[in-house]
Parts: structure tokens; C-alpha cells; sequence
């Protein structure tokens, strides 16, 4: 048994973990500091949930090296007494540490099963037929998943609440999907994506509320406006290495942002621009009432309105905008300047020698990635109708790249799963509040270090020098 | 002329406490190649730690302002660097030799939960504190004018020089700074060596975070309210800093402190305050176009 399968050595593992999280607690949750009127600033100590806190901590570690030494049954037993003392009604400062308590239970518990499934996924990933039952499932399951999309709305459980967060998600997975063209594919990592998605909303909301001009016409200038915006800004900072490019591209955020805010004159600044008209279909539009001069969809049809048809609506062009993105995406891989794209991402050097101009074509892929994002920004703007720099924040560039490392960078199901998961699942938790971004924080980090090349980690390649299934 | 002078003592404090968060990017970006994005919510841990410091003080009567900045600096530094020790130890040292951009993410992730992990337990409302000193000396008056120079202001600049210096010594004379260096050139060799990289990594991230923690209990005492969010904005200036004064470098990180500073400072206070960040981040922009290596920084040659 080597030393850190001993259990005098997990003790004082746990021992010494759990006295650097209690150094690490001691003065920011201990000292709560609360504002009360009259009196300033004044303690409310939190000791007590400190300290449930710091002896989960060592029980959790202590469970999670005794899992990790190959003490599974020690571990599931832990983890199963931690999951009872979390449910268990037991008198604790805040609700909050159940909840911490029983997710170190699951933690403990999934880790300790963890070798058993493990070896099961080997054997039957390894298996003939689990290579091909793989590869059938690979095929089907992207098409599965559009079947499903495209009916959803149909669906009895598709009301409103549904249809609002199901919108929200595929405006991820679209800027999921345009964001993936320059991180995954071209490798340029861009922290300030968001700029580009505000150049869409405000191109449309200003177009749209000073000029009139609909939806389907500013569409594409709105994309147009913010490829252009990627290739001013992008044409002197591509040369960069990596992470200085992430850098400059989140300064770039910034000053974009900045910029809206403080322009009071064209943007409205702070206050946002409002009353933004939502998209049409044939002239008509999505309203109890029409303005003169126009129908609703409603009338149109001649059935009744319910306010879940513009919503309804606003799914099928988010859906539709998406797979374009997609489709654009898969067919360009295919074409030189997609190949050319992966290839600098593995080694801009040797590109280089082979006569690629690095420059225009991290270029295209920018242009290209910002395009989207343009279109994306231009249809929140429909959405909401109301827009104001407080939409486009660095945290929402953030969100956006961790859907695409998490997803699996490249990976095109992966974003689509990691916008479920990111997205969907905080929207459907909104009690959780505060522990939202949290939990979100933590999730971006622990991926990293569990699955540092994403969910869906394995990426087909676009070439093959063999192709599957030929002699060789 | 009174005026400008005016602005130069706040653009030169400003710039002093950015040097100082400066310098935990800049030895880390040394050390181990990657931007310690969460550096900047350090510096506002090392902020709020100084400002429940500061409470504690007054609770426990302590009423020389010298006893209770000595005692508050050497708590938020010692728990800061706590702080660093662990954000390295749980999020990037299982990811050395990772991918090149995982341990950013993983550092954006670490700022995000760092962030909502104070939000949480302190609260998301401005904290007002932390300004014990007051007074100043009136240097001279011009166009009717006073340039003052406070107390505070002189304290921000000798403790940043003291802790300058000592860190440039220890640098360059000590073992510990012999082995950053070596682990700098070349971390494989270094390891060769008998040097423990784990053990220097993990202290240039304790001394960034100490640093910070200084950095943090000075903002708080300059301007006297924190919130959860400021680690944001002084992290990216804080880092602009370092890289203006060619990342690597600790002189150079001092050095672009002060310009960012002074920039900062001399656009509000010419042009308009609203666009003063924007000139900051324009300035990183152009930095890094036309001199990527920074003013004081080496060029790198890339290697295949």
C-alpha cells in the first residue's frame, strides 16, 4: 500500500485541508459584515456555519483520498452517512449548508463508484461492437436532437416559461456555435465575443426605432456591421500570441462597451434604448393589436392570439439562425481556408512555411466568428425589445467561451450540451440566486481540471489520410 | 501648474498601487507562462480582509492608526496569501502541462467563484471603511490654488518603494529569488537541480497574493469604500501595467504602474473622466502592437 493510501496520512490530509479552508473562511464568512442605518458598518458573526462548513470539508476530503486510495467501501459509507446527515432535518445555520453537505455526499459517493464505471465505459467503448454502436450513435444523435428541436414547441409542455428558456438556450448554442469558429477551430482565443453581439442589438435596435427598417432587412447588415468591427479590431492585434490576444480581445470588450455607455447621444447611454419592434412574418406582427397600417399574425391566420405564438416564432428563427451557423460551419471545415484554420490552430510555424498568410486567415475566422455574433445580437435585440449596456458585460463573453471549452473545443454537440447544462440548468434553479454563478465558477474550474479538453473531448478529425472501413 | 502638480502626486499614489498588484501578474506570468486572471479578485479579498481588519481593530480599542495599519497589514497579507497558496494548489498545478489555454479558463472560473464567493458572504452593497488617516501637508499654492500632499498618499508611496525594494532583493540575492529565476529559465532543469518547483511556484503566488493584499488595504484606505467588483478593473489595469512594462519584469511592472497611473489620472483630469478606462485599454492595445515585449521586457524568441 503506498503513503497516501494510509490512513493516518489521509487523516492528517484531511486534517490539513480542512485548516486551510478554515483560514480561508475565518475573516471573509466569519466576520459578516451587515450595514445597519444609524450604526455603520457592524459584525454578524457566521462562526457557526463556518464551522459545519470546515468539518464537511475534512470528512469530504477524507472520503474523496479514501475513494481515490482504493478504500471504495470506507468511502461509500461515509458518503452515504454525509448524504443522510445533509437530508436529515438536522438544525444547521442556513439551508444553504444542507445543500453544501449533500453535494459533497454525491462527490464522495460518484467518486467511489467511479473505478467500476470506468472499467464498464473501457470495455464497452473497446468492444467491435461498441466502436460501431459509438460511431451509429455519434451519427443519429445530432439528427435525434433536431428532430427534437424542431417539434418542441408543438409539445403539450412547451409553455411559456418552457419556450422563454428554450429561446434563451439556442441563442447560446448559436453564439455557442459562432464563437467555436475562433476558439475551437482557428484556436484564437477571444475573451470580448460580447462586443460583437452588441454591435448586432444596437445596429438593430438604432436601425429599427430611428429608420423604421425591419427586422429581416437589418439582419444582415447587422451581421455585415459587426464582421466589419471584427476585422478592424482584429486586423492589428492577430499577430499576437495566445494569451496576449485574449487580453487585448477583452480589452476591446471594454472599450465597446464603454463606449455605448458613455455615447449618451447615439445610445442612450446607461438608460438603454427601448421600444425595440419585434420581427415580422409577411408584414405581420406578433402583438394583441396591430399598429395602423399593419395586421397581426393572429388576424392572419384567423385563429386566436396567445402570447405564446410570437415566442413560438422567436424559436424557429433562433433555430433556424443556429443551424445555419452550424451548417456554415461544417461545410467550411471543408474548404481550404477551414482546413487552413485548423491547421494554425496546431502549429502556426509550420503554416507559415507552407505559405499561409496567418494574419488574413485568423482574419476570416474572426470576421466570420463576429458575423454570427452579429446576427445573434441583432435577434436578442428582437427579443427583448429592450436593450442597455448591462447585457453586454465581460461575464457574458465568459459564459459564452466556457460553453465552448466545456462542450469540447470544436465540438459542435458539445456546445449544445454545455449550453443545456450552463444555461438551461442555472435558468431552471433561478431559487438557487446568489449560488448561481457560484456553482458556475466552481463547474468552469473543476471541468477544467477533470476534463481539461471539454464534455465531449473526441473530435473527428476533418481529414482523413485513411478513411474508415478502406484497405489499406 | 498647480493643477498639474495636483495631479501628479494622486496620479503617482494611483500608480503605486497598481505597481503593486502589477508585480503578482508579473511574477507569475514569469514563473509559470499564464495570466493569473483571478490576481485581481485577490487584491479585493486582500481589500476586504484589511476592512473587517480595520473593524476588528476598533472593536478591540485600538486607537494609534500606526499599531492598527501595522497589525491590519500583516493579517490581510499572511490570509491573502492564503488565498493565493490555494487558488495555485486547487486550480492550476493539476493543469500544468495541460493545454495552453486551460489554465486560463480555469483562472476566468476562479475569478467568477471568487467573486460570487465574497458577493455571498459579505454582501453585493459598497462597504464603506478603512480611513483612519486624515490630514496632509500643504506643499504650495499657486493660482489660488493649494497642492496638498496627505499623509496617506506619502504612506501609499514609501510603503510601495520599501516593499519594491525588498522584493528586488530578494530576488536577486536570495536562494528563494535564485530558485524563481532558474525555475523562470527553465523548469525541467531547475527540477534536475534539487530545486522543489512545486514549493517556488507556490510561493510566487504567495508573495503576488501579499503584495496584492498591501495593494488592496491601500485602495481601501485611499478611497474608503470596496465592493465585490473591483477586483475586475484594477486587475486589467493592474495588468496592462505589467505588460506595458514588459511582463516578466519586476522593475518594468513598477515602472508601467506608474504610467497607468499617470494616464489614468491626467486623461480624467484633461479630457474626460467617463473615457479614461478606454484610454487605458487603448494604451494596452497599442503596447502590445507596436512593442510586445514591453518597455523594460525581453524579446522572446519562439522556438519550434
Amino acid at each position: 500500500m503506498t503513503t497516501a493510501a494510509r490512513l493516518p496520512f489521509m487523516l492528517k490530509d484531511a486534517a490539513l485541508t480542512a485548516f486551510v479552508s478554515a483560514a480561508l473562511g475565518i475573516f471573509i464568512i466569519g466576520f459578516h459584515t451587515v450595514d445597519v442605518s444609524g450604526k455603520g458598518l457592524v459584525f454578524d458573526y457566521w462562526f457557526e456555519d463556518l464551522a459545519v462548513a470546515v468539518i464537511v470539508i475534512f470528512f469530504g476530503r477524507l472520503g474523496l483520498s479514501m475513494a481515490a486510495g482504493g478504500r471504495r467501501w470506507p468511502a461509500l459509507v461515509l458518503g452515504v452517512a454525509l448524504g443522510v446527515a445533509g437530508a436529515s432535518p438536522l438544525r444547521l445555520p442556513s439551508t444553504f449548508l444542507h445543500w453544501f453537505i449533500v453535494i459533497a455526499a454525491v462527490l464522495i459517493i460518484v467518486r467511489a463508484i467511479w473505478p467500476w464505471v470506468d472499467v464498464e465505459l473501457a470495455r464497452m467503448r473497446h468492444s467491435t461492437h461498441g466502436v460501431a454502436a459509438g460511431r451509429a450513435g455519434a451519427k443519429w444523435f445530432g439528427a435525434i436532437l433536431l428532430v427534437a428541436a424542431a417539434i418542441m414547441p408543438l409539445m403539450p409542455f412547451a409553455d411559456q416559461k418552457t419556450m422563454d428558456l428554450a429561446v434563451l438556450i439556442l441563442t447560446y448554442v448559436m453564439l455557442g456555435w459562432g464563437l467555436n469558429i475562433v476558439v475551437g477551430l482557428a484556436g484564437l482565443l477571444d475573451l470580448g465575443y460580447v462586443a460583437f453581439y452588441a454591435v448586432g442589438a444596437y445596429s438593430y435596435a438604432l436601425l429599427s426605432t430611428q429608420w423604421g427598417l425591419s427586422f429581416w432587412v437589418v439582419l444582415p447588415i447587422a451581421g455585415m456591421m459587426a464582421a466589419t468591427f471584427g476585422v478592424l479590431l482584429g486586423f492589428p492585434v492577430l499577430r499576437l500570441r495566445g494569451d496576449y490576444l485574449a487580453i487585448v480581445t477583452l480589452g476591446f470588450g471594454e472599450i465597446i462597451r464603454l463606449v455605448i455607455l458613455n455615447w449618451v447621444d447615439l445610445t442612450n447611454g446607461p438608460a438603454g434604448i427601448g421600444g425595440i419592434p419585434g420581427p415580422t412574418l409577411w408584414g405581420a406582427v406578433f402583438a394583441e393589436t396591430a399598429p395602423p397600417g399593419k395586421q397581426t399574425f393572429a388576424e392572419m391566420m384567423g385563429i386566436p392570439f396567445t402570447g405564446n405564438q410570437r415566442l413560438v416564432f422567436l424559436y424557429y428563427i433562433i433555430l433556424v439562425l443556429a443551424l445555419i451557423t452550424n451548417f456554415f460551419t461544417q461545410r467550411i471545415r471543408r474548404l481550404p481556408v477551414g482546413r487552413a484554420w485548423e491547421a494554425l490552430r496546431e502549429d502556426e510555424t509550420a503554416c507559415r512555411a507552407l505559405g499561409i498568410n496567418p494574419t488574413n486567415t485568423k482574419l476570416t475566422a474572426f470576421a466570420i466568428g463576429a458575423m454570427f455574433a452579429g446576427f445573434a445580437g441583432s435577434f436578442f435585440a428582437a427579443k427583448q425589445r429592450f436593450i442597455s449596456p448591462e447585457s453586454f458585460v465581460f461575464i457574458e463573453s465568459a459564459i459564452i467561451l466556457a460553453i465552448v471549452v466545456l462542450g469540447g473545443m470544436g465540438s459542435q454537440i458539445g456546445v449544445v450540451l454545455a449550453s443545456v447544462l450552463l444555461i438551461g440548468l442555472p435558468e431552471w434553479f433561478r431559487d438557487l440566486g446568489g449560488y448561481r454563478m457560484l456553482a458556475f465558477g466552481m463547474a468552469m474550474v473543476l471541468i477544467m481540471v477533470f476534463r481539461p479538453r471539454g464534455l465531449i473531448a473526441h473530435r473527428e478529425p476533418s481529414v482523413r489520410l485513411h478513411p474508415v472501413g478502406s484497405k489499406t | 501648474m498647480a493643477y498639474f502638480s495636483q495631479q501628479l502626486i494622486n496620479a503617482i499614489t494611483l500608480g503605486a498601487i497598481y505597481g503593486l498588484i502589477a508585480i503578482g501578474y508579473t511574477m507569475v506570468y514569469g514563473i509559470i507562462g499564464m495570466i493569473n486572471f483571478a490576481h485581481g479578485e485577490i487584491f479585493m479579498i486582500g481589500a476586504f480582509l484589511a476592512l473587517i481588519g480595520f473593524m476588528i481593530c476598533t472593536m478591540l480599542g485600538i486607537g494609534s492608526a500606526p499599531v492598527a495599519i501595522l497589525l491590519v497589514l500583516l493579517m490581510a497579507m499572511a490570509f491573502t496569501a492564503v488565498y493565493g497558496w490555494a487558488i495555485e494548489r486547487v486550480a492550476y498545478r493539476p493543469l500544468r502541462g495541460s493545454f495552453r489555454l486551460a489554465p486560463l479558463i480555469s483562472a476566468i472560473g476562479m475569478s467568477v467563484t471568487l467573486q460570487n464567493y465574497v458577493q455571498l458572504a459579505q454582501g453585493a452593497r459598497p462597504k464603506p471603511g478603512g480611513q483612519i488617516i486624515s490630514g496632509g501637508y500643504n506643499l504650495f499654492s499657486a493660482d489660488g490654488f493649494d497642492v496638498r500632499v496627505t499623509w496617506l498618499q506619502i504612506i501609499i508611496v514609501v510603503v510601495t518603494v520599501v516593499l519594491m525594494a525588498g522584493f528586488t532583493w530578494l530576488i536577486a540575492r536570495t536562494p528563494l529569488g535564485r530558485q524563481q529565476r532558474a525555475c523562470e529559465q527553465d523548469m525541467k532543469m531547475a527540477a534536475l537541480l534539487g530545486v522543489n518547483v512545486d514549493r517556488t511556484i507556490s510561493l510566487t503566488f504567495v508573495m503576488g497574493a501579499a503584495l496584492a493584499a498591501v495593494a488592496g488595504m491601500l485602495f481601501l484606505m485611499y478611497y474608503g469604500v470596496i465592493d465585490f467588483f473591483i477586483g475586475f478593473l484594477a486587475g486589467i489595469k493592474a495588468f496592462t501595467a505589467a505588460v506595458l512594462g514588459g511582463i516578466g519584469s519586476l522593475p518594468g511592472a513598477m515602472l508601467g504602474g506608474l504610467l497607468i497611473g499617470l494616464i489614468e489620472v491626467f486623461w480624467a483630469g484633461y479630457f474626460s473622466s467617463e473615457y479614461k478606462d478606454v484610454a487605458v485599454f487603448g494604451i494596452l492595445v497599442l503596447v502590445l502592437i507596436f512593442r510586445p515585449t514591453g518597455l523594460l521586457g525581453k524579446p522572446e524568441i519562439e522556438k519550434v
